[in-house]
């Protein structure tokens, strides 16, 4: 296969190509010492401050979509075919402000400003898809942005009002839009690229297959698909991840099919590109997808990410276990699948071996029953659970023909709860069933305490979400309406 | 010539941050923005990993070796003295050299080609210790005797034994949490080496000349060789008012070292890791009261955790007991300060200064008399408000501007809370999961430095000759738009638009021995400086004006835009022009000082505070007795900004404090493991406030009636600080809805920060 040297994108409008990239550039760094280009800021390198948003424009399917990402966490790597957007490109060619911009300044959107142009981008990506966005949308889009100063109520006030200053439709990166998505199709040569700073290397394979023989010539390899967990191995723990293996850009790994049997998600499905068909079939999980990280980890992260790194604390394996999602591995031609809890062996320890990547995950099609996903953490948004769990009751004739309840954070690994399980499954649906199974979860279960929560509140919390689940089935109002 | 009705950017008007669409662009220079000189380097810390240990060796030899790495920097290296005290208590190494006192402690920098290699080579070091016993907690470190980190105050008034013997006595126990700013632009220096021993410190501290004066006394050179600039920040909150000491005397050491530009700045987990935060508390109250719920004897300690240094410590506990009366007068009171010696990083100043500590024991106190007596909260608040049975405080100054009663009144009535309380009453008592809570409470909060010579500010006001006026003054811009208000002053004084002054940023070269912008003084001091330069100009200009038209000094008079000479008007720009011709002085020097204030430490006794500012806050709450997690439904605000200098800044001032607050009583939680590592040290662990946690209705208004019966700048209150005390009503309202399931038989005594968790295992322990 031909291979390029060298990664191309568009920046700001200009066409970008740069030859010395390291495994873990960041697009931050690219940005602010390489171009100077010192709008974007860096506020906690992780991820969670959104300091850092840019926009990045990408071809899909349905045509050129821009997202709003954290470049601190972003790979330069991975921007090949993209089109970067910062916020010194929105004013645009006249100098005027852009609307976003102007009801920032109008509504007294900023004190300190160092949080600014992050909102700016944030709320810029939103307004191009939602002209008019309710404050529940407004909030969902910012949950990446911390503020320390303005306690956020005049940058929602800004946001509800920024189609008062412009139509999104005459912003001049509307007006590009065709333009741009023709200059990023001639950049698709369909090559392998291959680049190097001379101490790491970064690969991004041309397809599905390529990334099977990339992996095959160097098993020992990272693999890295929305980085939002490898971009802070960086980071935070200044590891070498040299060479990189980057899967975001592979279209077949990015696809999603709907089978007979379920839903079939390519690993390099983001969270945000998952949100709208995972929310058709199962419904109890549109509000808790939105608890997921911020809005620009949704727009990078990847369920497969999310499951092959093994975190006991992921928000996608319990709610998937629960629904019995399944895993298909791959390595050189060699396919095998499993169940989605038979993945996690132990902490840091998958059933993965040197060489295989995970490809897809299939979620059942729905069969009924009773289903609820709950997640608990300090702050309601943009938080990792102290405890995470997904149930799946099916129920025949009065009485219950099968549970599947599965937690993360109450143990090494995202687990199903085999006590409580087997507690539940031919008892009569109702109250006492559940008790059973809290009191059972304590043989299922010995929790960790850390900065998260305590294990008695884990325990305790875990044993509730039983009585929760209960009450919200039969009618009762058991939940916070925002929880 | 038509005359302008008024100008652009006055007093008392709505004006736009004046840094707003730089903002919103980008184009807002922040320190690590400003452009690099070839060839500059880049400093990182090494930090300790063991909370307390005696240094056996440390081994920099491969850190050194690392390629791209210039050199490195130990206490050896510093040619003046290894210590960044800011009340010079000299006890605040730069480097430890043979103690290591707290997990994080800077040991060495590193200074290399790149902020990645540095960081990198930091990590090389090999640091033999022997290992010490630990306290990080302030409850262990008393158990364990360790020492106070400066004098402890004791504050007292009327006989605390005779009081005591009211009819009803409570005594209990209150944690509460400490505080990570968590500003978005996290430390940074950026040092450049100039002739002779000189060099200039860009940096992003709330404190220029502190920090001026510890590069100075770290180099060993006088303080006339330092410059530092701050031209904004991205955020302050009381982190950077000291703390960016140490980062600018290594920047400065690195450059002179060197001979080389040189920045330093942490990632946010060192930033998080190794500088301070606000002081957790941990409080012993005894309050004894009356059957209708008066208070007659309050007796308290306050115990805080302050570090492995005294830092700020002994001003933030003082002002902690300053606050521990709130609204409320206390017949006989006792309160003592205990600032603790612990193994935890140095805390330091936080928005309020230790003020909220102390309200929010006082607040725990009425709930205690509330639940006791079965009576509402607010009933009890009113029942103590100064004025009714007294109006001394603990440290004898006389409340003298109170205007709560009203405050909380049109609060009351606003917000319909009796009606709400009804209703909340009666939802609980139908014993669902989710339980509702309710609660209304005032702050008053004691405005100045109690350090009384901080208490003073200077300016320096410039008018070209083409009119065009240029306004510097000590204070410093952290987002709270301190340099819009202070040229709108500027503005009023010569009667000319806002946008004909440049604001320029802060600098020791042009106003030396500024006080840190913080204690919310920044208005007050530094308007009332400029005004003073203003006033100078204009006093010359009318001297001058009086000779050459032969008018009298009424007739010349100054408005929008021109000014008006016995009938005679000319345009302001034509007029300085001429002045300049008759070679009148066109700049001034101003300088304030707060009149009235004093205050006598060691008997507790004096005017420690020019005025009071006076804010409620009532909110509405559910809560979700199965998992603790819960939801601010509604919160309405009155808050006091005297007559406001830009309501709509203030405005934002108040909105912002608020919600500030609310993450310190909530989710944000500090946590330190067994090994006395703070394992919330990012804000992937360490959970600020987001959109969705901001109360769901949020109706904050300011008391546009109050006016500073002080003679303030305009008649203006300070605001950065007031408010951060309001959202004590959410912490209160989550503490009902937990009460409720005992049928508020109990006082649910939540600590704070209420995180889900301690809600949760407040119920459970009510429940039994």
């Amino acid at each position: 296969m031909q291979t390029r040297d060298e990664i191309r994108f568009l920046l700001n409008g200009r066409d970008v190509a740069v030859q010395a990239v390291g495994a873990g550039d960041t697009l931050l760094d690219f940005l602010r010492i390489d171009r100077r280009l010192t709008g974007t800021k860096e506020g906690c390198a992780e991820g969670d401050c959104g300091a850092c948003t840019v926009l990045v424009g990408r071809l899909t399917p349905t045509g050129l979509r821009y997202e709003a990402v954290n470049a601190c966490i972003r790979f330069l790597a991975s921007l090949d075919g993209c089109h970067v957007v910062t916020v010194e490109y929105l004013q645009g060619p006249d100098g005027r402000l852009n609307p976003v911009q102007q009801a920032m300044v109008e509504h007294h959107g900023s004190q300190c400003g160092f949080c600014t142009p992050g909102f700016v981008m944030s709320l810029y990506a939103l307004w191009m898809e939602t002209a008019r966005p309710t404050a529940q949308e407004v909030e969902t889009a910012i949950q990446g942005n911390l503020c320390r100063c303005t306690g956020y109520a005049p940058i929602i006030r800004a946001a509800l009002a920024i189609n008062d200053y412009g139509s999104a439709g005459a912003d001049h990166l509307a007006r590009e839009r065709a333009s741009v998505t023709d200059r990023l199709m001639a950049l698709r040569d369909g090559r392998r690229v291959s680049v190097s700073d001379g101490t790491s290397r970064a690969i991004l394979p041309a397809d599905v297959d390529d990334l099977a023989a990339v992996l095959a010539e160097a098993p020992g390899a990272t693999i890295v698909a929305g980085a939002t967990d490898v971009g802070l191995w960086v980071t935070k723990q200044l590891r070498d991840i040299s060479p990189a293996v980057f899967i975001g850009q592979i279209d077949g790994l990015r696809k999603i099919d709907r089978r007979d049997d379920g839903v079939v998600l390519g690993a390099g499905v983001t969270y945000t590109d998952a949100q709208d068909i995972i929310a058709e079939d199962y419904p109890h999980l549109a509000a808790y997808w939105d608890r997921i990280a911020g809005w620009q980890v949704r727009n990078m992260g990847t369920i497969g990410g999310n499951i092959a790194n093994g975190s006991p604390i992921g928000d996608t394996p319990p709610v998937l276990i629960a629904l019995g999602a399944t895993i298909t591995l791959r390595r050189g031609g060699e396919r095998r699948t499993l169940p989605l809890e038979a993945f996690f062996v132990d902490y840091g320890k998958q059933d993965r071996s040197a060489g295989e990547f995970v490809e897809s995950v299939t979620v059942p099609r729905p069969r009924g029953g009773h289903h609820a996903a709950y997640k608990i953490s300090k702050r309601r948004d943009e938080d990792i659970s102290s405890v995470a769990a997904g149930f799946n009751i099916q129920v025949e004739n009065g009485v219950i023909a099968s549970a599947r309840v599965a937690f993360g954070g109450m143990a090494a690994t995202p687990k199903r709860a085999a006590a409580a399980e087997v507690a539940l499954e031919g008892q009569p649906w109702g109250a006492p069933a559940f008790e059973a199974a809290a009191r059972a979860l304590t043989s299922d279960f010995t929790p960790l305490s850390d900065m998260r929560a305590t294990s008695e509140y884990r325990m305790k919390v875990a044993q509730n979400l039983f009585r929760r689940f209960w009450l919200e089935q039969s009618g009762e109002d058991a939940r916070l309406k925002s929880a | 010539m038509k005359q302008t009705v008024s100008i652009q950017g006055g007093v008392h008007t709505d004006l736009h941050h004046d840094s707003a669409i730089k903002h919103v662009t980008g184009a807002a220079e922040y320190c690590d923005d400003i452009a690099e000189p070839v060839d500059t380097l880049h400093a990182y810390l090494g930090t300790s990993k063991i909370a307390h240990a005696r240094i056996k060796s440390i081994d920099l030899g491969a850190v050194r070796a690392a390629p791209g790495v210039v050199g490195v920097l130990t206490a050896r290296d510093i040619p003046g003295v290894n210590d960044v005290s800011p009340t010079g208590r000299h006890d605040e190494p730069v480097f430890a050299t043979d103690t290591i006192e707290f997990w994080g402690q800077p040991l060495f920098a590193v200074v290399a080609e790149s902020r990645d290699i540095a960081r990198r080579a930091a990590e090389l070091a090999v640091v033999e210790t022997e290992a010490l016993a630990h306290e990080t907690d302030v409850a262990s470190a008393m158990d364990a005797g360790y020492p106070h980190v400066t004098d402890p105050l004791k504050l007292e008034r009327g006989d605390v034994r005779e009081g005591q013997k009211a009819p009803r006595r409570i005594k209990g126990q209150m944690r509460v949490g400490g505080q990570d700013h968590m500003y978005l632009e996290g430390h940074i220096a950026f040092a450049m080496p100039g002739e002779d021993e000189d060099v200039i410190v860009h940096s992003s501290t709330q404190h220029p000349s502190e920090a001026q004066h510890m590069v100075a006394h770290v180099l060993g050179v006088p303080s006339n060789a330092v410059v530092v600039n701050v031209r904004r920040m991205g955020g302050g909150f009381g982190g950077k008012e000291s703390q960016m000491n140490l980062f600018c005397a290594v920047a400065a050491l690195a450059a002179k070292t060197w001979n080389r530009a040189v920045k330093i700045r942490p990632d946010r987990d060192q930033d998080m890791e190794s500088t301070g935060k606000r002081h957790d508390f941990l409080v012993d109250y005894d309050v004894a009261f009356d059957e209708t719920g008066r208070i007659q004897a309050v007796e308290g300690q306050f115990a805080a955790r302050c570090g492995w240094t005294s830092d700020l410590s002994g001003p933030v506990t003082d002002r902690a007991l300053f606050h521990a009366d709130n609204a409320y007068y206390y017949p006989h009171v006792r309160l003592t300060s205990r600032p603790m010696k612990t193994n935890t990083v140095s805390n330091t100043a936080f928005r309020g200064f230790g003020g909220p500590q102390g309200v929010i024991a006082a607040e725990r106190m009425i709930e205690e008399i509330a639940y006791d007596l079965g009576r509402d909260p607010l009933e009890i608040r009113k029942a103590n408000f100064y004025g009714i049975h007294g109006d001394v405080t603990p440290y004898h100054q006389t409340v003298e501007d109170n205007i709560l009663p009203r405050l909380v009144e049109d609060l009351e009535q606003d917000c319909d809370y009796q009606a709400r309380r009804a209703a909340v009453l009666a939802q609980n008592a139908k014993g669902g999961i989710i339980r509702k809570g309710l609660a209304l409470t005032p702050v008053k909060f004691g405005i100045s430095f109690t350090a009384t010579w901080y208490n003073q500010a200077g300016s320096l006001v410039h008018i070209y000759n083409d009119g065009s006026i240029m306004l510097n003054h000590g204070g410093t811009e952290m987002g709270q738009g301190l340099n819009t208000k202070v040229a709108q002053v500027v503005a009023d004084a010569f009667q000319v638009d806002f946008d004909r002054i440049k604001i320029t940023r802060t600098t020791t070269e042009k106003v030396p021995n500024t006080s840190a912008t913080a204690a919310s003084s920044g208005t007050d001091l530094n308007g009332m400086a400029a005004l003073n330069a203003c006033d100078q100009i204009k006093a010359r200009l009318v001297d001058w004006a009086v000779g050459r038209w032969n008018v009298t000094p009424d007739e010349v008079q100054f408005h929008p835009n021109q000014v008006n000479i016995g009938g005679e008007v000319i345009a302001f720009n034509d007029f300085i022009k001429m002045a300049y011709m008759a070679r009148v002085q066109l700049w001034a020097a101003g300088f304030y000082k707060t009149p009235k204030i004093h205050w006598d430490r060691e008997k507790g006794m004096g005017r420690p505070f020019y005025y009071f500012a006076y804010g409620a806050a009532a909110a509405e709450v559910s809560v979700d007795t199965l998992t603790g997690e819960y939801s601010v439904d509604r919160v309405d605000v009155l808050h006091d900004v005297g007559k406001s200098l830009n309501p709509v800044l203030d405005k934002g001032q108040v909105e912002g404090a608020f919600v500030q607050g609310m993450g310190w009583l909530t989710t944000e939680e500090l946590w330190w493991d067994d090994a006395g590592r703070l394992r919330t040290h990012a804000p992937s662990t360490y959970k600020i406030p987001l959109a969705s946690d901001v109360p769901r209705e949020f109706n904050v208004n300011l008391a546009d009636w109050s006016e500073n019966r002080e003679l303030t700048i305009k008649r203006s209150k300070a605001v950065g600080e007031p408010p951060f005390m309001l959202p004590i009503c959410v912490f209160e309202a989550l503490g009902m809805a937990v009460a409720s399931v005992k049928d508020y038989a109990e006082c649910p005594r939540l600590d704070a920060p209420a995180t889900p968790e301690r809600v949760l295992m407040a119920i459970e322990r009510l429940r039994g």
